[in-house]
């Protein structure tokens, strides 16, 4: 599987998506910057990195959003390309208008690192499968920006149609219904707050990680 | 303006210029300065740039070492941890501007030591602090943690570098003057490292960063006198950080240097355009020319005086090969970075600056450095102290509500608060971080199977008692820390932090911490490669206790094979190895629960005798037996003794502890909370306690089984019994409860 990586500004989390990358998929991912304007065609699937793309300056993830790549990365979207974005990428995704919702400021209004135990609500999305049937993981989280809101129409919306894929086993940011991470209605694009990323050695504590990459990479293949 | 101003004896004090200073400026000049070259001259030899009051004292150090690259005089320390990778690392304060804004105050702490160690060419790593508050009630205490710790993270994070550890601690002694001392640990080739000696004439200088703006301006003498009652009317001197620049001039700067492009490099820290420009001419052996109106300005109107002042952020100073300058250029404005070409290298030993085609700085560079002040302050030795008998040092009334006391004090308490807002994790090679509460972080050298362990540490209370004890108790413990982990110690940095040096008895402080440490530095073949000193931190005339924080590095060069606090398991052994007497003068236990600091007239008594020969045999020992796999979890012995290693140790595996009873002839609370140093606990498997405990004895080392590992309970004969669950809450709750509270 070939995969890339997009780098803003102040992405911060790039290498360590490439890292995982290159570590479950045997292949270096193809870093991507911000200013370019194409993904190469035999991309199959992209990771928005976390981090403070444009210092969070504006909005977290408002600036990156409206950068040459991400329109590129629009269209392709439309076409079916897997995407996934982490921390700053969730946010970046639902500025771009990929995924529904918004990222506001924690409710307790403080930024928290901490490894927090999520639930997959739905172990069948294409960033899930290869959890087969786990229903609960440990990931860390490390973020301001993460309390997810939308309309109740919106969530009950993602809440009956599977979009909703992870959400916290405690109210950890003040986010709607608890939820960490959705897919839109297609759900081939990801976004999540929690960094499945820095979950894939033993070394980081726990690799609760792993599944969700390998899930992608055995869909793909 | 530079003509307009007549440079009176007020002048000249208002910029912290003695008068016998002022005239060394006349003789070397042979001439009036203009108040462009005595803002120069000021900031030159402020306390903070010229070291002037702590030179001689710091030069006894022990810098030399088979691991070491570079030692202190650059812009970090730079040791050898093999394979052709350099760690690049240093710790410095930014004390003052934290007191006055502690949001900035912190955040262009973080900012400007990362700066010092990427100036090098090494990509940061790991950050680590010391921070030190006044007492919780203080009305202001509040406000200052949250600021610092928000300040600390949103730089850090935002940067993208993970904060490992570091450690907190309260006492009355901060409330004018709370301490922030930030580290930074930095990776680079070793074939990459990148010096400051403007070496060559006729090479162009760069600016390249942020825009020069008027924050800061006289930074660095504000720095270098005590704070009165209308310290805050200096907030306009706080400098405001921006780390997204600092995150793109990172990035622009490593893919600079991976060019042949650059000659020296120099950030622009403390004094900013001034001390960069001469630091670099000066070790260079040349002279510079600047044309200030290429300095990309913020403001308008700005003056010679303000731009060679500021203490803008996220600003670097470079000398680039001829002709190499597209490289820069190209670099520079991909990661969208003001860049300028404002002088070059000139043969006249000069620093020449123009400014709207005037001519308005023309000074020898050499007297600047070499002519500054090297003062041999007067001072005194602490006197000595009175040894705190046995008999002497009372049995708390009960044991159980003494235990909770020590647990909840605030230095004790849970720094979750804290580190919870920082990111530990970022760059993914974070193996261990204040999350575990161990000993020192562990943080991997990336795509390697090594890694380096990273600790800061200091004990205020043995250094006031006796800073040559407290400055050996220092340096053995950061050495201790790493050990814990079975990392090799390597090298220091440290971040000097006293009151009023015009004060024989402030100074009498200075030299002894300094003693003591060096003394220890070469016991362990443990060197300094890096530093700082921060003096005058005083308010109103009150000094701090004498804080002379420690960062220790050390390697670990298998990560297969290491240490941690966490790791005990249900039925492992609890062995202490290194001698106990039950030494409670200066102890934690003094002052929480005997109320040794209750009144100002009460005795101060002498602090633990650090034994470096014993220190080094234990610590040479815990580290075989970590190598060998004999144990589990490891945790060093300090505040709170005995007692608080295993609350510690049994917190981080989530299982209670039995100890047995004092060994005859030390009293049981000497015994449970005596800090008595040189001093590990051990978790080990039942089949090798005869091992550890026999080998040890063998050896003439001091090793006996004190408890075990198990069940819900904490719990020592004879003594406390309480619930661990409940010990743990109250420990989490302190700090919490104290940001939540209204008063």
């Amino acid at each position: 599987m070939r995969t890339a990586v997009i780098s803003f500004p102040a992405s911060n989390c790039d290498r360590d998506a490439f890292t995982a990358l290159h570590q479950i998929t045997g292949r270096e991912p193809v870093m991507i910057w911000h200013r370019e304007t194409e993904i190469p065609a035999d991309v199959d699937f992209v990771v928005v990195p976390g981090g403070f793309s444009y210092g969070d300056y504006l909005r977290s993830g408002a600036i990156a959003a409206r950068s040459p790549i991400v329109q590129d990365l629009k269209a392709k979207a439309e076409k079916g390309l897997t995407i996934a974005g982490f921390c700053n990428g969730f946010q970046v995704l639902t500025e771009a208008g990929l995924l529904p919702g918004a990222l506001m400021r924690n409710e307790r209004l403080k930024y928290v690192c901490k490894p927090q135990s999520l639930s997959i609500v739905n172990g069948k999305s294409r960033f899930t499968s290869g959890y087969n049937g786990q229903k609960n993981v440990v990931l860390p989280i490390a973020h301001h920006d993460g309390n997810y809101f939308a309309d109740k129409k919106t969530l009950d919306r993602l809440e009956k149609s599977g979009q909703v894929v992870f959400k916290y086993d405690e109210n950890v940011n003040g986010s709607a219904r608890n939820i960490a991470g959705i897919t839109n209605a297609a759900g081939n694009v990801l976004g999540m707050m929690p960094h499945p990323e820095r979950a894939v050695d033993p070394l980081h504590g726990g690799t609760d990680g792993i599944a969700l990459f390998q899930s992608v990479l055995d869909t793909a293949s | 303006m530079s003509k307009k101003i007549k440079i009176t004896p007020e002048v000249v004090k208002e910029h912290g210029l003695s008068e016998g200073e002022y005239q060394i400026i006349l003789d070397r000049l042979g001439r009036e300065p203009n108040i462009n070259e005595l803002g120069i001259f000021s900031v030159m030899w402020s306390e903070h740039c010229s070291y002037k009051s702590s030179r001689r004292h710091l030069g006894k150090f022990l810098t030399k070492g088979k691991r070491v690259i570079q030692g202190p005089g650059e812009n970090a320390g730079v040791i050898d941890i093999g394979d052709n990778d350099a760690i690049i690392f240093k710790m410095e304060s930014h004390n003052h501007p934290s007191y006055i804004e502690p949001y900035q105050g912190a955040a262009t702490g973080v900012g400007g030591i990362m700066r010092d160690v990427f100036t090098m060419g090494a990509r940061p790593i790991a950050n680590m602090n010391a921070l030190r508050f006044g007492e919780t009630n203080h009305p202001k205490t509040r406000t200052l943690i949250s600021g610092v710790v928000a300040g600390i993270g949103g730089y850090g994070n935002c940067v993208g570098v993970p904060t490992v550890g570091g450690e907190t601690n309260f006492h009355k002694g901060y409330n004018g003057n709370i301490l922030v001392n930030a580290m930074c640990v930095g990776l680079a080739d070793q074939d990459k490292v990148f010096y400051s000696a403007a070496k060559g004439v006729g090479n162009p200088i760069f600016y390249v960063g942020s825009k020069t703006g008027r924050d800061g301006i006289h930074g660095a003498t504000m720095a270098s006198a005590e704070f009165d009652d209308d310290s805050e009317e200096k907030r306009p001197t706080v400098q405001v950080g921006d780390p997204f620049t600092e995150k793109l001039l990172i990035e622009a700067c490593l893919e600079l240097m991976e060019t042949d492009a650059i000659i020296a490099i120099q950030d622009m820290g403390a004094a900013g355009l001034t001390s960069s420009s001469i630091e670099m001419a000066d070790k260079g052996g040349v002279g510079i020319k600047m044309n200030l109106d290429k300095v990309p300005q913020r403001e308008t109107g700005m003056t010679p005086y303000e731009m060679m002042l500021s203490e803008s952020q996220e600003r670097m100073l470079m000398v680039l090969v001829p002709g190499k300058e597209h490289l820069a250029l190209e670099i520079f404005q991909k990661w969208e970075l003001d860049v300028a070409e404002v002088g070059i290298t000139t043969d006249t030993g000069r620093l020449v600056l123009t400014h709207k085609r005037k001519t308005v700085c023309d000074i020898p560079i050499a007297p600047l450095a070499d002519d500054a002040p090297n003062l041999d302050r007067p001072h005194v030795k602490t006197p000595q102290r009175p040894v705190l008998a046995a008999d002497d040092a009372r049995a708390p009334d009960d044991y159980n509500a003494a235990l909770n006391t020590l647990i909840t004090c605030p230095d004790m308490a849970s720094k979750r608060w804290i580190w919870e807002q920082y990111d530990r994790h970022v760059m993914a090679d974070t193996v261990d971080s204040s999350q575990s509460g161990g000993d020192a972080a562990i943080v991997r050298i990336h795509g390697s199977n090594k890694a380096v362990a990273i600790t800061t540490d200091c004990t205020p209370r043995y250094c006031y008692a006796d800073p040559y004890e407290g400055g050996k108790q220092v340096v053995a413990e950061t050495w201790r820390n790493l050990t814990c982990t079975g990392a090799t110690p390597i090298a220091i940095t440290d971040c000097l932090n006293f009151g009023n040096p015009e004060r024989p008895e402030i100074m009498g402080q200075l030299v002894g911490c300094i003693d003591g440490m060096n003394e220890a530095c070469r016991a362990f073949d443990y060197p300094v490669v890096s530093g700082n000193v921060s003096l005058y931190n005083e308010t109103n005339g009150v000094a701090i206790p004498p804080t002379p924080a420690v960062g220790g590095v050390g390697l670990i060069e298998d990560l297969s094979i290491f240490t941690t606090l966490s790791g005990a398991q249900e039925g492992d052994t609890l062995v202490l190895v290194g001698e106990t007497q039950g030494w409670l003068g200066s102890s934690l236990y003094g002052r929480e629960i005997l109320g040794h600091e209750n009144n100002d007239d009460a005795p101060v008594y002498a602090p633990p005798p650090v034994d470096l020969t014993v220190e080094k045999t234990n610590g040479d020992y815990v580290r075989s037996l970590i190598k060998n796999r004999r144990v589990k979890a490891v945790h060093d012995l300090s505040d709170g003794g005995l007692t608080m290693s295993v609350a510690e140790m049994c917190f981080a595996a989530g299982i209670g502890a039995e100890l047995k009873a004092a060994p005859s002839g030390v009293t049981t609370q000497g015994w449970l909370f005596g800090e008595d140093q040189a001093r590990y606990l051990l978790a080990v498997d039942e089949n090798s306690v005869n091992p550890v405990v026999s080998t040890a004895q063998a050896k003439g080392i001091a090793a006996q089984v004190v408890g075990k590992i198990t069940g819900g309970r904490l719990s020592a004969a004879g003594a406390f019994d309480v619930s661990l669950s409940d010990l743990k809450d109250a420990n989490e709750r302190v700090l919490p409860d104290l940001m939540a509270s209204k008063a």
